[in-house]
């Protein structure tokens, strides 16, 4: 049994922030889970997609994206079941149009958006807020600062959002998803046989036609009065300290200020708000924060959403404060935080001396070599890169050669001696703007995406290319599987797990053809000549053409002979 | 209890995920209060990797410029690089066996000539313990124990408020039968580094 599902009520474990929210669902009652892997979320779908073989009362599926996902757990939700949906913050980009209008359909079981946001970029191509989601879409909004909250506020999701007959929203950031910490565990709901939901037909609640629509508005604004008042009485927004001095925090900085407030020696001369129901913000409890204080500090990562919150609550209640934060410059809208920074920024705000602790010099360390992360040795996307780029070189088209690439590994290829990646902006983009490039310019397209990105958002601009008569060719790298996020199953692999056995199988080459792609190869890259005669009619001429690279990822063939 | 905050440093692959993994059992075993931060994803694709941990009661797992009290490098160059989070009196562990990039393979980057900056490092830095970590693990019986010998000079050093067999417990816990033997001698090789000096 998974050491997660063995663990008893009050048991301890080490768990990753990601683990504890599964771990708080399983106890929240979570039966159906859906969703699209993308770091840093994806170790919750990875035990979510492992667990369901231990347990019949949980089913789990990898949706070929974030939208399919979010809609089968809404579904799962309006027939009464408690489901959740987890992404990586520009997942929620993808899901959000599902998201606009879920939030006036509501839902009857409970149901959990998981966003995990990444500040810094560890592993993405921008550093968005997703807290403004909540406020776009009109949804409650938790927000964890250590993996233990993290599991309580899973569990508590679920009942937040049967109660409101809302989705909630749970935003993480890398810092809570991929913190590793001490949590208790509490009881889990029982998954002994499959449980079955009922969906009762409604169409004056399920079906958005503008006259449903414009009543549903008008519910889901009631709703968020309602909401402000359970947020406002929520145990997780709560007061520390004294003084005229304050802050207002949320998120993993909680933790950065807790410490600073230590090492200051300031434990009982600031007055501490801190945030974990941050959507809707609790005005009340803010503002007679605010009239208890002179100046505060409002300490969040990324943009000032409750600092904004906060001077919204000053201007309409008149409460003469200063307030500092971002728009200050004591704090800056970009990056993560660091322990050190948000200590800085407390000495500043509220005039304290403070010496930070420093490196002797180091003028002595020489120049040392970056590590740029790379493909692994052996990675058939070199490989696939090498035979494109040598047959555009023998037909002297390098030089004119444009590369919108994707999202995934390969997006390495940036990097030098490869540099075949020219072009970027999101999961699908390589084909929509191979598309772009090919009427604009009388440059040579070639594009290239995996399998598993191919699946999320290739399909569709694919098609568009084929009805517009554009000219390019676009480079499926079939590793067969979702690589850079652990190795998720994708619908065409053919090498995957025995307990995969029993899939349907959908064959790539098929789908491209049927799509109508005038010209179609499939090639393995690590026959070189043999791939380089394949490929060169269809990079010597000008109509849209589809290579499909096909050679197992080394590292998820590895995995899978060992099991 | 002693506040604490150990980074350890090094190159996808050494195995820093599990050194981190056992060193915050013998915490959670010992009842001391633990909070670390890992790296995830693409930054692992043969890239610089590092946990921060922090013991004893502090929040925040993520470490400040000149705020590691312990650091830890099981490659050289990540140990030069991760220097501006130490302070003169921290601790510092080193393994002295290269990792070398591929860029540096690929002639576009060189890789540093170590014997002087060893030498500065031991001057600058109040206790500086340097093995040959690879060698250590390789005698051991295999050269992937490298992150347990670290492990071991780290205990070996009794600056953590944990006992060996603490270690040794937890390492028979978390590593596979087939490797136990060998992750427990390369955790003595470590341990007698910094246990006699």
């Amino acid at each position: 049994m998974h050491p997660l599902i063995k663990a008893t009520p009050g048991e301890k474990l080490l768990l990753l922030g990601n683990e504890a929210i599964v771990r708080g669902a399983l106890e929240g009652g979570m039966r159906v889970g859906a969703a699209y892997p993308g770091t840093p979320s994806s170790e919750i779908g990875n035990l979510l997609f492992q667990l369901q073989r231990e347990l019949p009362g949980l089913y789990f599926e990898f949706a070929t994206n974030e939208k399919v996902a979010m809609e089968v757990a809404a579904a799962a939700a309006a027939a009464g079941l408690r489901s959740l949906t987890c992404m990586k913050h520009v997942g929620l980009n993808v899901a959000a149009d599902a998201l606009m209008t879920l939030a006036y359909l509501g839902v009857k079981g409970g149901m959990v958006i998981v966003t995990a946001d990444d500040p810094s970029c560890h592993s993405s191509q921008n550093e968005q807020d997703n807290r403004y989601y909540a406020k776009f879409s009109g949804l409650p909004m938790l927000e964890p600062s250590t993996p233990e909250e993290a599991r309580q506020m899973t569990a508590y999701a679920f009942e937040l959002s049967e109660r409101l007959e809302l989705p909630v929203i749970l935003r993480t950031t890398t810092r809570v998803s991929h913190a590793r910490a001490v949590v208790e565990m509490g009881e889990l709901a029982s998954y002994e046989g499959e449980v079955k939901g009922r969906f009762e037909k409604d169409p004056r609640r399920w079906v958005p036609v503008p006259a449903v629509a414009r009543v549903r508005h008008q519910v889901l604004l009631e709703k968020m009065r309602e909401a402000l008042v359970l947020s406002d009485g929520s145990h997780w927004n709560r007061r520390l300290g004294q003084g005229k001095n304050g802050i207002i925090v949320s998120g993993v900085a909680v933790n950065y200020v807790l410490d600073a407030l230590d090492e200051l020696g300031l434990n009982d001369q600031v007055s501490v708000l801190i945030l974990g129901f941050t959507h809707p913000s609790p005005t009340g409890l803010i503002a007679n924060f605010l009239k208890e204080c002179e100046t505060v500090l409002v300490v969040e990562e990324l943009e000032p959403f409750l600092e904004e919150a906060a001077r919204v609550v000053a201007q309409e209640r008149n409460i003469p404060v200063t307030i500092l934060g971002k728009a200050s410059g004591h704090l800056p809208r970009f990056f993560e935080f660091h322990p050190g920074q948000v200590k800085a920024a407390l000495a500043r705000a509220f005039g304290i001396p403070y010496n930070p602790a420093k490196s002797p010099d180091l003028s002595w360390v020489p120049e040392l070599p970056p590590r740029p992360p790379t493909l692994c040795p052996g990675c058939p996307h070199r490989e696939t890169y090498l035979v494109i780029k040598e047959v555009l070189e023998e037909l002297g088209e390098l030089p004119r050669a444009v590369f919108p690439t994707d999202i995934g590994c390969y997006t390495l290829g940036l990097l030098p001696p490869i540099q075949m990646a020219d072009y970027l902006i999101c999961m699908g983009s390589s084909v929509g703007s191979a598309a772009g490039f090919s009427v604009a310019t009388d440059q040579r397209i070639v594009s290239f995406i995996g399998d598993s990105t191919f699946f999320h958002a290739g399909l569709s601009p694919l098609a568009s290319a084929v009805y517009n008569r554009h000219r390019f060719t676009l480079v499926i790298m079939d590793n067969e599987t979702t690589a850079m996020t652990g190795h998720q199953p994708v619908p065409s692999q053919e090498l995957r797990p025995k307990e995969l056995d029993d899939r349907p199988r959908i064959d790539l080459e098929a789908v491209v053809k049927a799509l109508g792609v005038p010209r179609v190869v499939t090639i393995n890259p690590y026959r070189k000549e043999e791939a380089k005669a394949a490929v060169k009619p269809l990079l010597s001429q000008d109509e849209l053409s589809v290579i499909i690279s096909k050679a197992p990822c080394i590292l998820y063939r590895a995995r899978v002979a060992k099991k | 209890m002693k506040k604490l905050r150990i980074l350890v440093v090094g190159v996808g692959g050494q195995g820093i995920l599990l050194f981190s993994k056992i060193l915050g059992q013998v915490a959670l075993k010992a009842s001391c209060p633990v909070a670390m931060s890992e790296v995830h994803g693409m930054a692992q694709r043969g890239g610089v990797v590092e946990t921060n941990i922090v013991l004893g009661g502090l929040r925040s797992p993520l470490i400040s410029a000149g705020e590691a009290d312990v650091l830890v490098g099981l490659e050289p160059v990540e140990t030069l690089r991760a220097l501006e989070r130490a302070r003169k009196d921290t601790l510092i562990l080193s393994s002295t066996d290269p990792v070398v990039p591929q860029i540096v393979k690929d002639g576009l980057a060189t890789y540093p000539d170590l014997e002087e900056p060893l030498k500065r490092l031991r001057e600058t830095f109040a206790k500086v313990y340097l093995f040959a970590g690879e060698r250590l693990a390789k005698e051991a019986g295999t050269p992937r124990a490298l992150n347990v010998v670290a492990l071991g000079a780290l205990a070996g050093t009794g600056v953590l408020p944990f006992g060996k067999e603490d270690f040794l417990s937890a390492i028979r816990e978390t590593v596979k039968p087939k490797f136990l033997e060998a992750n427990l001698k390369a955790f003595e090789a470590g341990f007698a580094v910094t246990a006699r000096a």
